[in-house]
């Protein structure tokens, strides 16, 4: 099953001026006085996967939160150049944060559910919008948790603890958390990092499913996985962006002489 | 080749005995000083009910145990005062210390933090004589001006001053429960698009739930066994209370003005001691509660 754009296909519609949904722009950002991003520039497409792949501590991370501005809650950082989601600066003055993040879902490394059942878990982010029509929740609800394969096993326990499920059914419960409130885009930080195979699988199965709906970043340790489930990859290192490509020639024929030596096991 | 074996000048197993036989004194020493103050409460009270009757005791609507007359050991004046007090105080204590525990552990600075917590903890330190001072001269004729009353030493005042007392151990309790909330939860709940507040009231208050009761228990252990404060605060009117504006007395100053004029062994004296039981047993009650309540919470959390 090769679900992977062609190479062809991704050529031929590719950046078009309608089908950009991120663009950053010489985007540079700094925790203190360390520069933790260096001059970065990337266009992402809408409706594919971009897999962000370096060695620890090249900045992958910290890139994937600047597009939420999770960042905001550290103190002292800082940054310069532009974020534009369908167009619209996401560190515009007049942008409300909130806002920014129900339109853009993340989804942590560590799985971390509310300490609530199932349901409600699902259920936060559209109670804090002030939905309060029960029949449109528990609507939207299922359609989250069958969205993302959970649902045949959790129909029947919707109201137990989100604690009673397995590390893989609490990973996937909150990227149903992230689905609820229907984003634009999905962040995920190494979804998987910390799951068994079997639950890995699932979660790549998963990604394939809901880039038909959501243009998704992830980032990911793992180099086969970024392999398997993205359109698209970017190589990060020491904050910089060495190279962005479509997945196939980063993997197979990078561009670059560091790509290679990373790609192949060389380093990292 | 032998291996030395050095022989310690005492030996071990002694040793090891000794240390635990001493820490065992330690644990039973406060268990058994626990059971004989209940002891001594129980079986001091137990002559007051030779001449009072406990149905009158428990349920009697007037304290004058000094009548010429006919003497009078009703509780219940005393016990709705001590309820008035203790609920108004927690009534202004909790909002007001959980919503200061929430400031300092998900809006202040680290700065403001650093200095704000341990201030309101030395609150904890002030003398319950010099808070009861402060409702004298300050609370006091606050409360007459504001309500155009002619005197100011009443129920709202102990509650109050209680709250105050109450306070420091609310916020700093709750704050360690809040503090404690994984960082994840908070994360997830704004990658969500909630907004601080929303995260606070909605996340990390459940979360910290069971911590956050067991404080406000805390609290009310506090303000129902406070006695000085009240004392001074609350106008003493051993009358059964009418409104929050008005004297009340509750049990603990009860004791505290009447057992040091009381002349031994009679019946007030045994009946003072009957008061001193019933306040054990409320306090008794209001721990193994919040203990209830926190391993409920517990068992629902893990």
């Amino acid at each position: 099953m090769n679900v992977l754009l062609k190479d062809e296909e991704l050529k031929s519609t590719e950046f078009t001026e309608n089908n950009i949904k991120v663009c950053v722009e010489d985007f540079n950002f700094y925790y203190d006085t360390v520069q933790a991003l260096k001059e970065i520039n990337l266009k992402i497409r809408e409706n594919t996967v971009v897999g962000i792949i370096g060695p620890s501590g090249c900045g992958k991370s910290t890139f994937l939160r600047c597009f939420n501005r999770m960042n905001d809650t550290i103190s002292n950082i800082r940054y310069e150049g532009n974020i534009a989601i369908d167009g619209n600066n996401i560190f515009d003055k007049d942008l409300d944060v909130v806002d920014l993040r129900k339109n853009v879902g993340m989804v942590f490394q560590k799985s971390n559910p509310f300490p609530k059942s199932i349901f409600e878990n699902v259920a936060y982010g559209l109670k804090i919008n002030g939905i309060k029509d029960k029949g449109f929740i528990t609507e939207r609800v299922e359609k989250s948790l069958k969205d993302s394969a959970l649902w045949e096993e959790v129909k029947d326990r919707l109201h137990k603890s989100a604690f009673a499920l397995s590390g893989g059914q609490q990973q996937r419960l909150c990227i149903a958390r992230a689905l609820a409130i229907e984003p634009e885009v999905l962040l995920l930080d190494e979804p998987a990092s910390a799951l068994d195979p079997i639950a890995t699988a699932k979660i790549e199965e998963l990604i394939h499913e809901l880039k038909k709906k959501y243009t998704i970043v992830i980032v990911t340790h793992n180099m086969q996985q970024a392999a398997r489930v993205s359109d698209y990859t970017a190589f990060f290192m020491l904050g910089e962006l060495i190279e962005f490509d479509v997945t196939n020639k980063i993997f197979t024929n990078p561009s670059n002489k560091i790509t290679e030596d990373y790609v192949t096991g060389r380093f990292g | 080749m032998q291996m030395v074996i050095k022989k310690s000048w005492f030996n071990n197993s002694i040793k090891e005995k000794l240390i635990h036989g001493f820490f065992f004194c330690n644990g039973i020493i406060s268990v058994v000083v626990l059971l004989g103050i209940f002891a001594l409460l129980v079986f001091t009270s137990i002559p007051a009910f030779s001449e009072v009757n406990l149905k009158d005791f428990l349920f009697g609507t007037t304290w004058n145990p000094t009548s010429y007359v006919k003497e009078q050991y009703g509780i219940i004046p005393m016990l709705v005062s001590t309820f008035m007090v203790t609920i108004g105080a927690l009534a202004i204590a909790i909002p007001l210390g959980i919503g200061t525990a929430a400031y300092l552990s998900d809006v202040a600075s680290p700065r403001v933090r650093e200095i704000a917590k341990p201030t309101v903890e030395i609150l904890a330190g002030i003398p319950s004589v010099v808070i009861g001072f402060l409702g004298i001269v300050l609370v006091g004729p606050f409360l007459s001006k504001v309500f155009g009353i002619h005197n100011g030493l009443n129920a709202l005042n102990g509650s109050i001053l209680l709250a105050v007392m109450a306070l420091p151990t609310i916020v700093s309790i709750s704050e360690d429960a809040l503090s404690n909330v994984p960082k994840s939860y908070g994360q997830a709940s704004l990658a969500l698009g909630a907004t601080k507040w929303q995260t606070v009231i909605k996340v990390k208050i459940p979360s910290a739930l069971s911590g956050i009761i067991a404080a406000c228990m805390l609290g009310m252990g506090r303000a129902i066994g406070e006695t000085m404060t009240v004392l001074m605060a609350t106008g003493c009117a051993p009358a059964m209370p009418e409104r929050f504006l008005g004297p009340v007395r509750t049990l603990t100053s009860s004791i505290a003005i009447e057992l040091g004029e009381v002349a031994y062994n009679t019946t007030h004296y045994y009946a003072l001691f009957a008061l001193g039981l019933v306040l054990f047993i409320i306090t008794f009650f209001v721990n193994m509660t919040s203990d209830i309540i926190l391993h409920k919470f517990e068992k629902v959390n893990r």
